[in-house]
Protein backbone atom coordinates (compact mmCIF):
# COMPACT_ATOMS: atom_id res chain seq x y z
CA UNK A 1 0.00 0.00 0.00
CA UNK A 2 1.07 3.73 -0.31
CA UNK A 3 3.33 5.00 1.85
CA UNK A 4 2.45 7.78 4.06
CA UNK A 5 4.77 9.93 3.10
CA UNK A 6 4.85 9.55 -0.47
CA UNK A 7 3.72 12.46 -2.49
CA UNK A 8 3.58 9.80 -6.14
CA UNK A 9 3.73 6.23 -5.78
CA UNK A 10 3.44 4.23 -9.21
CA UNK A 11 3.86 0.35 -8.61
CA UNK A 12 4.52 -2.00 -11.51
CA UNK A 13 3.07 0.15 -14.10
CA UNK A 14 2.91 -0.82 -17.86
CA UNK A 15 1.64 0.37 -20.62
CA UNK A 16 1.42 -0.48 -24.72
CA UNK A 17 -0.16 1.83 -27.77
CA UNK A 18 -1.74 0.29 -29.87
CA UNK A 19 -2.09 2.12 -33.59
CA UNK A 20 -3.70 0.23 -36.21
CA UNK A 21 -2.99 -3.38 -35.59
CA UNK A 22 1.01 -2.35 -34.06
CA UNK A 23 1.65 -3.15 -30.15
CA UNK A 24 3.69 -0.93 -28.96
CA UNK A 25 5.21 -1.73 -25.46
CA UNK A 26 6.35 1.79 -23.53
CA UNK A 27 6.61 0.98 -20.18
CA UNK A 28 7.58 -2.65 -18.68
CA UNK A 29 6.75 -2.51 -14.69
CA UNK A 30 7.74 0.92 -13.50
CA UNK A 31 8.05 1.72 -10.26
CA UNK A 32 8.88 5.01 -8.53
CA UNK A 33 8.68 7.18 -5.76
CA UNK A 34 8.52 10.94 -4.96
CA UNK A 35 8.84 11.85 -1.30
CA UNK A 36 7.17 14.83 0.29
CA UNK A 37 9.89 17.77 -0.17
CA UNK A 38 11.74 15.76 -3.05
CA UNK A 39 13.26 16.08 -6.09
CA UNK A 40 13.65 13.25 -8.35
CA UNK A 41 14.53 13.36 -11.67
CA UNK A 42 13.31 10.59 -14.76
CA UNK A 43 16.28 10.45 -16.62
CA UNK A 44 16.02 8.47 -20.43
CA UNK A 45 16.85 8.66 -23.61
CA UNK A 46 13.92 9.94 -25.64
CA UNK A 47 11.41 7.67 -26.84
CA UNK A 48 11.87 5.28 -23.56
CA UNK A 49 8.14 6.54 -22.44
CA UNK A 50 9.22 9.69 -20.36
CA UNK A 51 6.00 11.55 -21.45
CA UNK A 52 3.71 8.59 -21.05
CA UNK A 53 4.76 8.18 -17.43
CA UNK A 54 4.20 11.46 -16.89
CA UNK A 55 0.54 11.45 -18.43
CA UNK A 56 0.10 8.08 -16.69
CA UNK A 57 0.96 9.77 -13.43
CA UNK A 58 -1.31 12.93 -13.65
CA UNK A 59 -4.10 10.45 -14.24
CA UNK A 60 -4.34 11.40 -18.19
CA UNK A 61 -3.72 8.11 -19.52
CA UNK A 62 -4.63 4.30 -18.15
CA UNK A 63 -2.12 2.41 -18.07
CA UNK A 64 -3.12 -1.64 -18.93
CA UNK A 65 -1.34 -2.58 -15.46
CA UNK A 66 -0.04 -1.09 -12.35
CA UNK A 67 -1.18 1.00 -9.63
CA UNK A 68 -0.74 4.92 -8.49
CA UNK A 69 -1.02 6.70 -5.75
CA UNK A 70 -1.02 10.23 -5.32
CA UNK A 71 -0.51 12.21 -2.15
CA UNK A 72 -1.69 8.51 -0.45
CA UNK A 73 -4.88 7.89 -2.49
CA UNK A 74 -5.20 5.82 -5.66
CA UNK A 75 -5.36 7.97 -8.75
CA UNK A 76 -8.29 6.35 -11.24
CA UNK A 77 -9.32 7.07 -14.19
CA UNK A 78 -9.72 10.83 -14.15
CA UNK A 79 -7.27 13.65 -14.32
CA UNK A 80 -5.57 14.36 -11.28
CA UNK A 81 -4.77 17.55 -9.47
CA UNK A 82 -1.34 18.27 -9.86
CA UNK A 83 1.18 20.88 -11.15
CA UNK A 84 1.92 19.42 -14.83
CA UNK A 85 3.99 20.67 -17.21
CA UNK A 86 3.50 19.24 -20.27
CA UNK A 87 6.93 19.00 -22.80
CA UNK A 88 5.68 21.70 -24.86
CA UNK A 89 5.09 25.26 -23.07
CA UNK A 90 1.96 25.10 -24.32
CA UNK A 91 1.00 28.62 -22.99
CA UNK A 92 -2.15 29.65 -25.26
CA UNK A 93 -1.51 32.20 -27.94
CA UNK A 94 -4.32 33.99 -27.58
CA UNK A 95 -3.78 34.52 -24.14
CA UNK A 96 -1.69 37.23 -22.96
CA UNK A 97 0.71 35.97 -19.71
CA UNK A 98 -1.42 37.61 -17.47
CA UNK A 99 -4.53 35.66 -19.00
CA UNK A 100 -2.53 32.26 -19.47
CA UNK A 101 -0.97 32.57 -15.55
CA UNK A 102 -4.31 33.24 -14.23
CA UNK A 103 -6.06 29.70 -15.69
CA UNK A 104 -5.42 27.52 -13.14
CA UNK A 105 -6.65 30.23 -10.50
CA UNK A 106 -9.64 30.34 -12.70
CA UNK A 107 -10.54 26.86 -13.09
CA UNK A 108 -10.29 26.71 -9.14
CA UNK A 109 -13.18 28.79 -9.39
CA UNK A 110 -11.34 32.41 -8.28
CA UNK A 111 -13.08 35.40 -9.84
CA UNK A 112 -10.96 37.27 -12.32
CA UNK A 113 -9.80 40.08 -10.43
CA UNK A 114 -8.48 37.83 -7.31
CA UNK A 115 -6.71 36.05 -10.23
CA UNK A 116 -5.29 38.54 -11.78
CA UNK A 117 -3.92 40.15 -8.69
CA UNK A 118 -2.14 36.87 -7.24
CA UNK A 119 -0.63 36.28 -10.83
CA UNK A 120 0.24 39.83 -10.58
CA UNK A 121 2.49 39.22 -7.63
CA UNK A 122 4.07 36.17 -8.50
CA UNK A 123 5.25 38.30 -11.78
CA UNK A 124 8.78 39.75 -10.04
CA UNK A 125 9.11 36.42 -9.01
CA UNK A 126 9.74 34.83 -12.11
CA UNK A 127 11.16 37.86 -13.71
CA UNK A 128 8.62 38.74 -15.51
CA UNK A 129 7.26 41.94 -14.48
CA UNK A 130 5.70 43.95 -17.05
CA UNK A 131 5.39 41.41 -19.49
CA UNK A 132 1.59 40.89 -18.13
CA UNK A 133 -0.01 42.24 -21.40
CA UNK A 134 2.48 40.33 -23.96
CA UNK A 135 1.05 37.28 -26.06
CA UNK A 136 3.40 34.43 -26.03
CA UNK A 137 4.83 34.64 -29.31
CA UNK A 138 5.94 38.09 -28.27
CA UNK A 139 8.28 36.04 -25.64
CA UNK A 140 11.44 34.53 -25.30
CA UNK A 141 11.93 30.86 -24.89
CA UNK A 142 12.96 31.20 -21.70
CA UNK A 143 10.48 33.43 -20.84
CA UNK A 144 7.74 31.30 -21.71
CA UNK A 145 9.01 28.32 -19.94
CA UNK A 146 8.93 30.54 -16.18
CA UNK A 147 5.67 31.79 -17.68
CA UNK A 148 4.55 28.34 -18.00
CA UNK A 149 6.19 27.20 -14.38
CA UNK A 150 4.46 30.41 -13.27
CA UNK A 151 1.05 28.96 -14.40
CA UNK A 152 1.92 24.89 -13.15
CA UNK A 153 3.11 26.35 -9.79
CA UNK A 154 -0.46 27.99 -9.44
CA UNK A 155 -2.33 24.85 -9.83
CA UNK A 156 -2.92 23.83 -6.10
CA UNK A 157 -0.65 20.68 -4.88
CA UNK A 158 2.04 19.73 -3.51
CA UNK A 159 3.80 17.95 -6.56
CA UNK A 160 4.58 19.04 -9.69
CA UNK A 161 5.71 16.83 -12.80
CA UNK A 162 7.46 18.72 -15.26
CA UNK A 163 7.99 17.13 -18.46
CA UNK A 164 11.73 18.15 -20.02
CA UNK A 165 10.80 21.71 -19.48
CA UNK A 166 14.05 23.49 -20.05
CA UNK A 167 15.06 20.99 -23.39
CA UNK A 168 14.55 23.41 -26.47
CA UNK A 169 16.65 25.96 -24.51
CA UNK A 170 20.03 27.15 -25.43
CA UNK A 171 22.55 25.85 -23.42
CA UNK A 172 23.52 29.38 -21.87
CA UNK A 173 19.28 30.08 -20.81
CA UNK A 174 19.34 26.62 -19.79
CA UNK A 175 22.10 26.05 -16.85
CA UNK A 176 20.52 29.91 -15.63
CA UNK A 177 16.81 28.28 -15.47
CA UNK A 178 18.30 25.31 -13.49
CA UNK A 179 19.37 27.42 -10.81
CA UNK A 180 16.36 29.65 -11.00
CA UNK A 181 13.99 27.05 -10.81
CA UNK A 182 16.29 25.73 -7.24
CA UNK A 183 15.37 28.91 -5.68
CA UNK A 184 11.69 29.09 -6.63
CA UNK A 185 11.10 25.36 -5.26
CA UNK A 186 13.00 26.47 -2.09
CA UNK A 187 10.41 29.07 -1.79
CA UNK A 188 7.32 27.20 -2.93
CA UNK A 189 8.32 23.74 -1.46
CA UNK A 190 6.98 21.33 -4.11
CA UNK A 191 7.79 17.78 -4.94
CA UNK A 192 9.06 17.24 -8.15
CA UNK A 193 9.18 14.14 -10.00
CA UNK A 194 11.57 15.96 -13.34
CA UNK A 195 12.01 14.55 -16.67
CA UNK A 196 14.74 14.99 -19.00
CA UNK A 197 17.46 12.94 -21.13
CA UNK A 198 20.28 15.20 -19.60
CA UNK A 199 22.68 13.27 -17.26
CA UNK A 200 24.02 16.86 -15.97
CA UNK A 201 20.76 18.81 -15.38
CA UNK A 202 19.46 15.70 -13.66
CA UNK A 203 22.38 15.49 -11.29
CA UNK A 204 22.22 18.73 -10.94
CA UNK A 205 18.58 19.38 -9.83
CA UNK A 206 17.91 16.19 -8.23
CA UNK A 207 18.00 14.64 -4.56
CA UNK A 208 17.20 11.33 -6.66
CA UNK A 209 17.52 10.13 -10.12
CA UNK A 210 16.15 7.21 -11.64
CA UNK A 211 17.56 6.20 -15.21
CA UNK A 212 14.88 4.68 -17.61
CA UNK A 213 15.94 2.26 -20.46
CA UNK A 214 15.42 2.79 -24.18
CA UNK A 215 11.45 1.34 -25.02
CA UNK A 216 10.20 -0.63 -23.26
CA UNK A 217 11.00 1.58 -20.51
CA UNK A 218 12.21 -0.33 -17.21
CA UNK A 219 14.04 1.56 -14.47
CA UNK A 220 17.39 0.43 -14.68
CA UNK A 221 18.84 2.56 -12.12
CA UNK A 222 18.05 4.57 -9.19
CA UNK A 223 20.73 6.53 -7.48
CA UNK A 224 20.59 9.08 -4.74
CA UNK A 225 22.25 12.18 -5.28
CA UNK A 226 24.60 13.58 -2.46
CA UNK A 227 25.21 16.95 -2.88
CA UNK A 228 25.08 19.71 -0.36
CA UNK A 229 22.16 22.51 -1.31
CA UNK A 230 21.55 25.13 -2.00
CA UNK A 231 23.96 23.84 -4.72
CA UNK A 232 25.72 26.43 -6.59
CA UNK A 233 26.69 26.22 -10.39
CA UNK A 234 30.35 24.73 -9.85
CA UNK A 235 29.38 21.96 -7.93
CA UNK A 236 28.94 20.51 -10.97
CA UNK A 237 33.01 19.87 -11.14
CA UNK A 238 33.02 18.49 -7.83
CA UNK A 239 34.65 14.81 -8.38
CA UNK A 240 31.46 13.29 -6.18
CA UNK A 241 29.19 14.98 -9.24
CA UNK A 242 31.57 13.60 -12.02
CA UNK A 243 31.41 9.86 -10.11
CA UNK A 244 28.00 10.14 -9.91
CA UNK A 245 27.72 10.95 -13.82
CA UNK A 246 30.26 7.83 -14.67
CA UNK A 247 27.68 5.54 -13.11
CA UNK A 248 24.80 7.18 -15.28
CA UNK A 249 26.47 6.94 -18.11
CA UNK A 250 27.51 3.73 -17.57
CA UNK A 251 24.18 2.44 -17.04
CA UNK A 252 23.09 3.79 -20.26
CA UNK A 253 25.48 2.03 -22.10
CA UNK A 254 24.69 -1.13 -20.64
CA UNK A 255 21.01 -1.17 -21.47
CA UNK B 1 -5.09 52.48 -39.71
CA UNK B 2 -2.03 51.71 -42.28
CA UNK B 3 -4.04 48.66 -42.82
CA UNK B 4 -6.55 50.27 -44.56
CA UNK B 5 -3.63 52.29 -46.76
CA UNK B 6 -1.59 49.72 -47.64
CA UNK B 7 -5.29 47.61 -48.44
CA UNK B 8 -6.25 50.75 -50.77
CA UNK B 9 -3.07 50.11 -52.39
CA UNK B 10 -3.26 46.76 -53.32
CA UNK B 11 -6.69 47.39 -54.71
CA UNK B 12 -5.56 50.16 -56.57
CA UNK B 13 -5.03 47.98 -60.05
CA UNK B 14 -8.15 46.16 -59.60
CA UNK B 15 -9.84 49.77 -59.20
CA UNK B 16 -8.11 50.96 -62.07
CA UNK B 17 -9.03 47.82 -64.65
CA UNK B 18 -12.20 48.03 -63.20
CA UNK B 19 -12.38 51.84 -64.49
CA UNK B 20 -11.29 51.22 -67.72
CA UNK B 21 -13.47 48.29 -68.28
CA UNK B 22 -16.82 50.70 -67.76
CA UNK B 23 -14.93 53.53 -69.86
CA UNK B 24 -14.51 50.90 -72.40
CA UNK B 25 -18.22 49.31 -71.91
CA UNK B 26 -19.65 53.17 -72.19
CA UNK B 27 -17.45 54.11 -75.39
CA UNK B 28 -18.65 50.41 -76.92
CA UNK B 29 -22.38 50.90 -76.55
CA UNK B 30 -22.32 54.51 -77.62
CA UNK B 31 -20.18 53.93 -80.44
CA UNK B 32 -22.78 50.50 -81.42
CA UNK B 33 -25.79 51.97 -80.40
CA UNK B 34 -26.86 48.93 -79.06
CA UNK B 35 -30.78 49.12 -77.62
CA UNK B 36 -30.95 49.85 -74.07
CA UNK B 37 -32.76 46.95 -73.09
CA UNK B 38 -30.00 44.65 -74.10
CA UNK B 39 -26.57 46.58 -72.66
CA UNK B 40 -27.35 49.53 -71.23
CA UNK B 41 -24.02 51.91 -70.83
CA UNK B 42 -23.08 52.42 -67.42
CA UNK B 43 -23.97 56.16 -67.14
CA UNK B 44 -27.78 54.66 -67.92
CA UNK B 45 -27.50 51.99 -65.35
CA UNK B 46 -26.00 55.08 -63.00
CA UNK B 47 -28.99 57.17 -63.58
CA UNK B 48 -31.73 54.26 -62.79
CA UNK B 49 -29.76 53.68 -59.86
CA UNK B 50 -29.93 57.10 -58.66
CA UNK B 51 -33.97 57.36 -59.85
CA UNK B 52 -34.50 53.92 -57.85
CA UNK B 53 -32.62 54.43 -54.81
CA UNK B 54 -35.98 55.21 -52.78
CA UNK B 55 -37.45 51.70 -53.72
CA UNK B 56 -33.86 50.11 -53.77
CA UNK B 57 -33.27 50.53 -50.24
CA UNK B 58 -36.56 48.99 -49.58
CA UNK B 59 -35.63 45.54 -51.22
CA UNK B 60 -32.49 45.73 -49.86
CA UNK B 61 -34.06 46.31 -46.29
CA UNK B 62 -35.72 43.01 -46.79
CA UNK B 63 -33.36 40.88 -48.74
CA UNK B 64 -31.00 41.94 -46.38
CA UNK B 65 -33.04 40.52 -43.21
CA UNK B 66 -33.24 37.46 -44.92
CA UNK B 67 -29.85 36.96 -45.72
CA UNK B 68 -28.57 38.26 -42.00
CA UNK B 69 -31.15 35.90 -40.28
CA UNK B 70 -30.51 32.95 -42.83
CA UNK B 71 -26.97 33.41 -41.78
CA UNK B 72 -27.35 33.69 -38.12
CA UNK B 73 -29.25 30.29 -38.57
CA UNK B 74 -26.58 28.67 -40.19
CA UNK B 75 -23.76 29.53 -37.79
CA UNK B 76 -25.92 28.38 -34.87
CA UNK B 77 -26.19 24.93 -37.04
CA UNK B 78 -23.23 24.73 -38.50
CA UNK B 79 -21.62 24.92 -34.59
CA UNK B 80 -23.79 22.99 -33.55
CA UNK B 81 -23.10 20.05 -36.16
CA UNK B 82 -19.36 20.54 -35.82
CA UNK B 83 -19.41 20.38 -31.98
CA UNK B 84 -21.67 17.06 -32.29
CA UNK B 85 -19.74 15.59 -35.23
CA UNK B 86 -16.29 16.34 -33.29
CA UNK B 87 -17.43 14.77 -30.33
CA UNK B 88 -18.98 11.53 -31.74
CA UNK B 89 -16.66 10.04 -34.42
CA UNK B 90 -19.59 7.66 -35.47
CA UNK B 91 -21.98 10.61 -35.63
CA UNK B 92 -19.27 12.32 -37.77
CA UNK B 93 -19.29 8.97 -40.55
CA UNK B 94 -22.66 8.48 -40.50
CA UNK B 95 -23.59 12.71 -41.14
CA UNK B 96 -20.09 13.90 -43.22
CA UNK B 97 -21.56 11.63 -46.77
CA UNK B 98 -24.90 13.43 -46.25
CA UNK B 99 -23.89 16.67 -45.67
CA UNK B 100 -21.80 16.56 -48.71
CA UNK B 101 -24.99 14.91 -50.56
CA UNK B 102 -26.99 17.97 -49.24
CA UNK B 103 -24.75 20.47 -51.17
CA UNK B 104 -24.63 18.23 -54.49
CA UNK B 105 -28.95 19.22 -54.67
CA UNK B 106 -29.05 22.35 -57.30
CA UNK B 107 -30.81 24.76 -54.73
CA UNK B 108 -32.62 25.99 -58.11
CA UNK B 109 -34.32 23.00 -57.61
CA UNK B 110 -34.97 22.67 -53.54
CA UNK B 111 -35.61 26.54 -53.59
CA UNK B 112 -39.11 26.53 -55.06
CA UNK B 113 -40.08 23.40 -52.48
CA UNK B 114 -39.12 25.45 -49.77
CA UNK B 115 -41.45 27.69 -50.87
CA UNK B 116 -44.37 25.50 -50.79
CA UNK B 117 -43.67 24.21 -47.62
CA UNK B 118 -42.61 27.80 -45.77
CA UNK B 119 -44.65 29.87 -47.96
CA UNK B 120 -44.08 33.41 -49.75
CA UNK B 121 -42.88 35.27 -46.51
CA UNK B 122 -39.50 35.62 -45.12
CA UNK B 123 -39.49 32.47 -43.67
CA UNK B 124 -38.68 29.98 -47.43
CA UNK B 125 -35.76 33.02 -47.97
CA UNK B 126 -34.18 32.07 -44.48
CA UNK B 127 -34.31 28.50 -45.16
CA UNK B 128 -32.89 29.17 -48.62
CA UNK B 129 -30.05 31.13 -46.94
CA UNK B 130 -29.23 28.67 -44.11
CA UNK B 131 -29.14 26.13 -46.70
CA UNK B 132 -26.77 27.42 -48.75
CA UNK B 133 -24.45 29.21 -45.89
CA UNK B 134 -24.42 26.73 -43.09
CA UNK B 135 -21.91 24.10 -45.05
CA UNK B 136 -18.79 25.68 -45.81
CA UNK B 137 -19.04 27.16 -42.04
CA UNK B 138 -19.66 23.32 -40.82
CA UNK B 139 -16.88 22.46 -42.84
CA UNK B 140 -14.11 25.02 -41.63
CA UNK B 141 -15.68 24.43 -37.94
CA UNK B 142 -14.98 20.42 -38.08
CA UNK B 143 -11.71 21.22 -40.03
CA UNK B 144 -10.88 23.51 -36.97
CA UNK B 145 -11.87 21.33 -34.16
CA UNK B 146 -9.89 18.37 -35.53
CA UNK B 147 -6.68 20.91 -35.50
CA UNK B 148 -7.58 21.67 -31.58
CA UNK B 149 -4.22 20.02 -29.41
CA UNK B 150 -5.84 17.37 -27.03
CA UNK B 151 -2.63 18.19 -24.96
CA UNK B 152 -3.82 21.91 -24.26
CA UNK B 153 -7.38 19.69 -23.24
CA UNK B 154 -5.47 17.59 -21.38
CA UNK B 155 -3.77 20.37 -19.48
CA UNK B 156 -7.17 22.07 -18.63
CA UNK B 157 -8.28 18.76 -17.24
CA UNK B 158 -5.41 18.56 -14.88
CA UNK B 159 -6.53 21.97 -13.81
CA UNK B 160 -9.91 20.39 -12.90
CA UNK B 161 -11.34 23.26 -15.02
CA UNK B 162 -14.97 22.53 -16.13
CA UNK B 163 -16.29 21.06 -19.53
CA UNK B 164 -17.58 24.55 -20.42
CA UNK B 165 -14.40 26.62 -19.22
CA UNK B 166 -12.01 24.14 -21.43
CA UNK B 167 -14.69 24.98 -24.59
CA UNK B 168 -14.30 28.28 -24.04
CA UNK B 169 -11.28 28.78 -23.25
CA UNK B 170 -8.98 26.34 -26.08
CA UNK B 171 -11.96 25.04 -28.85
CA UNK B 172 -13.38 28.00 -29.01
CA UNK B 173 -10.04 30.28 -29.30
CA UNK B 174 -8.38 27.93 -31.86
CA UNK B 175 -11.16 27.23 -33.95
CA UNK B 176 -11.66 30.84 -34.43
CA UNK B 177 -9.60 31.25 -38.02
CA UNK B 178 -11.84 28.64 -38.99
CA UNK B 179 -14.72 30.04 -38.17
CA UNK B 180 -13.98 33.15 -39.69
CA UNK B 181 -12.60 31.22 -43.36
CA UNK B 182 -15.74 29.80 -43.16
CA UNK B 183 -17.98 32.99 -42.67
CA UNK B 184 -16.07 34.86 -45.03
CA UNK B 185 -17.66 32.43 -47.90
CA UNK B 186 -20.73 32.27 -46.45
CA UNK B 187 -21.51 35.81 -46.54
CA UNK B 188 -21.13 36.12 -49.88
CA UNK B 189 -23.61 33.24 -50.21
CA UNK B 190 -26.21 34.69 -48.00
CA UNK B 191 -27.05 37.60 -50.41
CA UNK B 192 -26.92 34.89 -53.42
CA UNK B 193 -29.03 32.54 -51.46
CA UNK B 194 -31.73 35.27 -50.74
CA UNK B 195 -31.98 36.89 -54.08
CA UNK B 196 -32.41 33.36 -55.00
CA UNK B 197 -35.23 32.72 -53.09
CA UNK B 198 -36.92 35.74 -53.59
CA UNK B 199 -36.43 35.14 -57.47
CA UNK B 200 -38.72 32.61 -57.39
CA UNK B 201 -41.17 34.13 -55.38
CA UNK B 202 -41.90 36.74 -52.62
CA UNK B 203 -43.33 40.17 -52.00
CA UNK B 204 -39.93 42.60 -51.31
CA UNK B 205 -36.72 41.81 -51.83
CA UNK B 206 -33.97 42.54 -54.45
CA UNK B 207 -34.76 39.61 -56.48
CA UNK B 208 -38.49 40.29 -56.42
CA UNK B 209 -37.32 43.75 -57.85
CA UNK B 210 -34.94 42.13 -60.82
CA UNK B 211 -37.83 40.26 -61.60
CA UNK B 212 -39.84 43.16 -62.07
CA UNK B 213 -37.92 45.11 -64.28
CA UNK B 214 -36.74 42.09 -66.32
CA UNK B 215 -40.60 41.68 -67.29
CA UNK B 216 -40.74 45.96 -68.39
CA UNK B 217 -37.70 45.71 -70.04
CA UNK B 218 -36.19 47.65 -67.43
CA UNK B 219 -32.79 46.37 -68.04
CA UNK B 220 -30.97 49.53 -66.28
CA UNK B 221 -32.89 48.71 -63.52
CA UNK B 222 -31.95 45.17 -63.07
CA UNK B 223 -28.30 46.30 -63.56
CA UNK B 224 -28.74 48.63 -60.88
CA UNK B 225 -30.01 45.90 -58.74
CA UNK B 226 -27.05 43.75 -59.58
CA UNK B 227 -25.17 46.78 -58.97
CA UNK B 228 -26.73 46.96 -55.32
CA UNK B 229 -26.26 42.77 -55.19
CA UNK B 230 -22.33 43.39 -55.53
CA UNK B 231 -21.98 45.74 -53.38
CA UNK B 232 -23.96 45.04 -50.32
CA UNK B 233 -21.59 41.49 -50.95
CA UNK B 234 -18.39 43.33 -50.73
CA UNK B 235 -19.47 45.03 -47.53
CA UNK B 236 -20.35 42.63 -45.90
CA UNK B 237 -17.13 40.48 -47.00
CA UNK B 238 -14.96 43.36 -46.17
CA UNK B 239 -17.02 43.77 -42.38
CA UNK B 240 -16.50 40.37 -42.04
CA UNK B 241 -12.52 40.67 -42.06
CA UNK B 242 -12.40 43.56 -40.47
CA UNK B 243 -14.68 40.88 -37.48
CA UNK B 244 -11.76 38.84 -37.99
CA UNK B 245 -9.17 41.52 -37.17
CA UNK B 246 -10.85 42.87 -34.14
CA UNK B 247 -11.71 39.24 -32.91
CA UNK B 248 -8.22 38.11 -32.99
CA UNK B 249 -5.89 40.11 -31.24
CA UNK B 250 -3.21 37.90 -30.33
CA UNK B 251 -2.86 37.33 -34.76
CA UNK B 252 -1.44 41.12 -35.20
CA UNK B 253 0.42 41.85 -32.23
CA UNK B 254 4.21 42.93 -33.22
CA UNK B 255 6.59 40.72 -33.02
CA UNK B 256 9.63 43.23 -33.80
CA UNK B 257 9.89 43.67 -29.57
CA UNK B 258 10.64 40.51 -29.14
CA UNK B 259 12.57 40.63 -25.60
CA UNK B 260 15.88 38.92 -24.61
CA UNK B 261 17.12 37.52 -21.55
N1 LIG C 1 -0.44 8.57 -28.43
C1 LIG C 1 0.49 7.71 -28.87
N2 LIG C 1 0.15 6.67 -29.68
C2 LIG C 1 1.07 5.81 -30.12
N3 LIG C 1 2.35 5.86 -29.79
C3 LIG C 1 2.78 6.86 -29.00
C4 LIG C 1 1.87 7.83 -28.49
N4 LIG C 1 2.56 8.71 -27.73
C5 LIG C 1 3.84 8.30 -27.75
N5 LIG C 1 3.97 7.20 -28.51
C6 LIG C 1 5.23 6.43 -28.71
O1 LIG C 1 5.61 5.90 -27.48
C7 LIG C 1 7.00 6.02 -27.30
C8 LIG C 1 7.30 6.78 -26.03
O2 LIG C 1 6.87 8.11 -26.19
P1 LIG C 1 7.11 9.22 -25.07
O3 LIG C 1 6.41 8.80 -23.83
O4 LIG C 1 6.72 10.52 -25.65
O5 LIG C 1 8.69 9.14 -24.86
P2 LIG C 1 9.70 10.22 -24.30
O6 LIG C 1 8.91 11.28 -23.61
O7 LIG C 1 10.59 9.47 -23.37
O8 LIG C 1 10.47 10.77 -25.45
C9 LIG C 1 7.55 6.69 -28.53
O9 LIG C 1 8.09 5.69 -29.38
C10 LIG C 1 6.37 7.33 -29.16
O10 LIG C 1 6.49 7.36 -30.55
MG1 LIG D 1 8.82 13.24 -23.97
Amino acid sequence: MAEPNARLLLEDVSTTYLSDSLRLPVLDKVSLRVGEGEFVSLLGPSGSGKSTLLKIAAGLLKPDAGRIFLNGAEVSGRAAKVGYMPQQDLLFPWKTLLQNGALPLLAAGAGKKEARSRVSELLPVFGLEGFEGYYPRQLSGGMRQRAALLRTVLIESGLMLLDEPFAALDALTREKLQEWLLGILSRFKRSVLFVTHSIDEAIYLSDRVYMISDRPGKIVQELSIELPRPRSRTVVTAPRFMAYKELLMGSLDLH
Amino acid sequence: MKKWASTARRSLPSLNFLLLLIVAWEAASRIAGTPLYRLPPPSTIWQALIAGAPLLLIHTRATLSAAGAGLSLAVIVALTLAVIMDRWAWLNRALYPLLIISQTVPIIALAPLLLILFGLGLTSKIAVVTLVCFFPLAVNLMDGLAQVDPEAVDLLRVMQASPAMIFRSVQLPSILPYFFSGLKIAVTYSVMGAVIGEWLGARAGLGVFMIRSMRSFKTDSLFAAILVVVIVSLVLFKLTELAAWAAMPWNRVKLNNQQEE
